[in-house]
C-alpha cells in the first residue's frame, strides 16, 4: 500500500521533472546514500523514493548498540553523498567508521531537533511541557520543511563529531523557544553533555527517539532538508514525498494516541527486556520497565531483577513484551516467576525483515501498538 | 536482621535460589576439575577453550536458533576437536602442550568469527550465546547438574591415574597405558563443564570459578583431598557472598561472584600457611622446609 503509493507519487514527479528538465533527470545517476540502521534506512527510503540508492548498514533484526561493521560496509560509507546517522551517540562505532573511510560527503544527524529525554531523567517531569511541544511542533516543521535557511542544515555540514552534541543543545534553544529551555533545565543538560566524555555507547540521553511519532516528523524533515540540498533537481519530489510521508505519520499517530489512551489507568506500566521505549511512553503517558537498562550491552544486577519482580507483583502486571533484537531468556525467566504472560514482540531498534509484522518504520510502530492494546487492553 | 541480610533474598525470590543452585553446581562439578587443571600448569586451559568452542557454538545457533541442546553439542564438538588435536600433537610431536592448544584455539576462534560474520542477521552471537547466572531456566539447570554429576563420578573414576599423571608423568607412562587414556578424559572433562558454564552462565563465570577458587586452595593446602574440598569451599562461599552484593548493592553478578573469588584469592596469597607471603616471611627451622 505504502509502497504503491510512493511508486506513483516518485512516478509522477518523474514525469513532472522529465518535463522540466529532459536532460538531467534522464542522466543522473541515483544519489547514494548510506543510513546506519534499519527504521532510518526506511524513512530516507520514503523520502528519496527512486532517486536515491541507499544502503542500510545495520540491518533488519540487527542490534546497533553492538553492530560491528563490516569492509564492505566501510566501502558504501566511503562511496556515500550522505550518510545518515540517528545521533545521540547511538551508534557508537559510526564515527570512527566515517573517519577510516574517509567519508567526504555529508553527515546529516536525524535527531538534530529533537527534544532529547535525558538519560535518568523521571519521566513525570517531562509529561506537561509534552502537550505544549505538540502544539508548538507543527509550525516549526512547516517552516522547516519550506525555509531554506534552516540550521540543521549547517549542522550536518560543519560537523566537528566531538561537539555535535553541544550544538545540539544550542540548536534546541533556537527551535523551540525561550520558554521552552527556561521551563525544562534542558540548557543543563546539555552543558552536562558537553563534558561528557564520548567512549562509551551511550552519552546523557536516550537515543531511542524514533519511538515517538511525533519525533518522527523531525527525522522526515531533517532527511528531506538533506536530500534536497545533495540533489536539488529532485528537491520537489523530495518535498512531495515528505508531504505524504508526514501526513501517513500523523494518521497513524492519531490511531495509536486512540489506542494508548484506552488503555485502563492501572495497566499503563509495561515491561520489556531493554530500556528502547522512553519517547513512546512519554508520548503517550505510560510507564516502561527493563532489567537490562538502557543499552542492550549492559548486565543486570539480583538488585534490578529483584525490583522488578517486586514490581510485577505488587502492581498487578498482566504482561511482558520481549524484543526482536535482544537476548530474552531474563525476561522470560522473570515472567515464569511472576506469573505475567508475554504479551508479544515488540521492535525496538530494528525492522523486521520482509515477511514479518514491522517490515516499514509505520508498520512497526503499529505493530507495536497494537501488540500493547491487544495484551493490556481490557 | 541476619534473615534480612543472608536468607531472605533467596527466600523471597525463585531466580535467586535459581542462581544459587547453579553456582553451587558449577562449583561442584568445575572446581575440582579447575584444581588438577592448575596442577598440571594449564590454568590459562579454560581461557583458550572459551574461544575455541565458537565455532561449534555457531553452528548449533544458525542450524536450530537459540536451543540449548543445539549449541551445546556444537560448543562440545568444537571444543572436543581442538582439545584432541592439540592433545595429539602434544603427545606424538616436540611441541609443548600450550603452544599446540595455542595453535588450535586461534584456528578454531578464526572459523568461529568467520562463521558468525558470514551469517547476515548481525545480532551479536557472543552476547546471544553466552548466558548470565540470573537467567536460569529448568533447561540451563539440568544441563548444569548433568554435567556436575557426569564431572564428579567421572573425577571419582579416573582420580589415580589423574594424580599419578599430574604428579609424575613418565612414571605414569612407564608403568601403565592408562596414561593416553586418563589425559583425553580430563580434557573432555574441561570441555564439557566449560561449555555448560557458557551457556548457563557466562564465560566469565565459567572460568572463573573454574580456576579463582583452585588458585586460593593453593594457598592453605599441599595435600590434593585438602585441596579439592577447599576450593569447592571458596567457591560456594564466593557464590554466595557475589550474589548477596549483587542483591544488596546492585552490582552485576557474574562480575560480583568473580570478584569475591578473586578477593578470596588474594587474602590466600597474604595468609595462606602453604607459601604465601607471610609464611614464606616467617624464620623456620631449618630443617623443616
Amino acid at each position: 500500500m505504502t509502497k504503491r503509493r510512493t511508486l506513483l507519487k516518485s512516478a509522477a514527479a518523474f514525469a513532472a521533472l522529465s518535463m522540466a528538465f529532459p536532460a538531467t533527470a534522464q542522466t543522473d545517476a541515483p544519489l547514494s546514500v548510506v543510513a546506519s540502521f534499519s527504521i532510518l534506512g526506511d524513512m530516507v527510503e520514503q523520502i528519496g523514493g527512486d532517486n536515491v540508492s541507499v544502503t542500510t548498514l545495520v540491518g533488519p533484526d540487527g542490534d546497533a548498540h553492538v553492530y560491528q561493521p563490516t569492509p564492505a560496509d566501510a566501502r558504501s560509507v566511503s562511496d556515500a553523498d550522505v550518510l545518515f546517522v540517528n545521533g545521540l551517540e547511538f551508534e557508537g562505532w559510526l564515527e570512527r567508521l566515517a573517519e577510516a573511510a574517509s567519508f567526504d560527503g555529508t553527515l546529516v544527524v536525524a535527531t538534530t531537533g529533537v527534544e532529547a529525554i535525558a538519560f535518568d531523567d523521571d519521566h513525570d517531569d517531562h509529561d506537561d511541557h509534552g502537550e505544549e511541544h505538540a502544539e508548538g511542533e507543527d509550525h516549526d516543521h512547516e517552516e522547516h520543511a519550506e525555509g531554506e535557511d534552516h540550521d540543521h542544515e549547517e549542522h550536518a555540514e560543519g560537523e566537528d563529531h566531538d561537539h555535535d552534541h553541544e550544538e545540539h543543545a544550542e540548536g534546541e534553544d533556537h527551535d523551540h523557544g525561550e520558554e521552552h529551555a527556561e521551563a525544562d533545565g534542558h540548557d543543563d543538560h546539555g552543558e552536562e553533555h558537553a563534558g561528557d566524555d564520548h567512549g562509551h555507547n551511550h552519552g546523557a540521553f536516550d537515543p531511542h527517539a524514533w519511538q515517538s511519532l511525533e519525533n518522527a516528523v523531525i527525522y522526515v524533515d531533517n532527511i528531506t532538508a538533506a536530500l534536497a540540498k545533495a540533489d536539488p533537481s529532485n528537491a520537489g519530489t523530495f518535498y512531495q514525498n515528505r508531504a505524504a510521508y508526514v501526513a501517513e505519520i500523523e494518521a497513524l499517530g492519531d490511531e495509536v494516541r486512540a489506542l494508548m489512551a484506552a488503555l485502563p489507568e492501572d495497566r499503563r506500566t509495561i515491561v520489556t527486556s531493554h530500556d528502547a521505549f522512553g519517547y513512546f511512553a512519554e508520548e503517550y503517558d505510560l510507564t516502561f520497565e527493563a532489567p537490562q537498562g538502557l543499552s542492550t550491552e549492559s548486565e543486570p544486577s539480583a538488585a534490578d531483577v529483584a525490583e522488578m519482580i517486586t514490581q510485577i507483583r505488587e502492581e498487578g502486571i498482566a504482561a511482558v513484551f520481549v524484543e526482536s533484537i535482544t537476548d530474552n531468556r531474563l525476561l522470560e525467566q522473570i515472567a515464569s516467576e511472576t506469573g505475567a504472560a508475554i504479551g508479544g514482540t515488540l521492535y525496538s531498534d530494528a525492522l523486521s525483515n520482509d515477511n514479518g509484522p514491522a517490515s516499514t518504520y509505520l508498520d512497526m510502530m503499529r505493530h507495536n501498538a497494537n501488540t500493547l492494546a491487544g495484551a493490556l487492553g481490557s | 536482621m541476619i534473615w534480612d541480610l543472608f536468607a531472605a533474598p533467596f527466600a523471597e525470590f525463585g531466580f535467586m535460589r535459581r542462581a544459587l543452585l547453579g553456582c553451587v553446581t558449577i562449583a561442584v562439578g568445575a572446581t575440582p576439575v579447575g584444581v588438577f587443571l592448575m596442577l598440571r600448569r594449564m590454568s590459562l586451559t579454560g581461557d583458550a577453550m572459551a574461544h575455541a568452542i565458537l565455532p561449534g557454538a555457531a553452528v548449533g545457533f544458525l542450524v536450530s536458533g537459540l536451543s540449548l541442546g543445539a549449541m551445546t553439542i556444537g560448543g562440545l564438538i568444537a571444543g572436543m576437536a581442538v582439545a584432541l588435536a592439540s592433545g595429539f600433537v602434544t603427545r606424538v610431536t616436540a611441541l609443548r602442550e600450550d603452544a599446540s592448544l595455542a595453535a588450535f584455539y586461534l584456528i578454531s576462534l578464526a572459523l568461529g568469527v568467520l562463521i558468525v560474520s558470514t551469517r547476515g542477521s548481525n545480532v551479536d552471537l557472543m552476547h546471544v550465546l553466552f548466558g548470565t547466572v540470573l537467567a536460569l531456566d529448568n533447561a540451563a539447570l539440568i544441563l548444569l547438574c548433568s554435567i556436575a554429576s557426569i564431572s564428579v563420578l567421572t573425577l571419582a573414576v579416573i582420580f589415580r591415574p589423574l594424580v599419578l599423571e599430574c604428579a609424575d608423568p613418565q612414571f605414569l607412562r612407564s608403568v601403565s597405558g592408562l596414561s593416553a587414556i586418563t589425559h583425553f578424559t580430563f580434557l573432555m572433562l574441561v570441555v564439557l563443564n566449560l561449555v555448560a558454564g557458557f551457556h548457563a552462565l557466562g564465560t566469565l563465570m565459567a572460568v572463573g570459578i573454574m580456576i579463582l577458587p583452585a588458585a586460593a586452595a593453593r594457598f592453605w593446602s599441599a595435600s590434593i583431598g585438602g585441596l579439592l574440598v577447599i576450593a569447592v569451599l571458596v567457591a560456594i562461599l564466593s557464590s554466595v557472598i557475589g550474589l548477596l552484593l549483587s542483591y544488596h548493592y546492585s552490582l552485576p553478578s557474574g562480575p560480583a561472584i568473580i570478584l569475591v573469588a578473586g578477593i578470596a584469592y588474594g587474602v590466600s596469597v597474604v595468609l595462606g600457611p602453604v607459601g604465601g607471603l607471610i609464611a614464606q616471611a616467617l624464620p623456620r627451622a631449618h630443617l623443616e622446609s
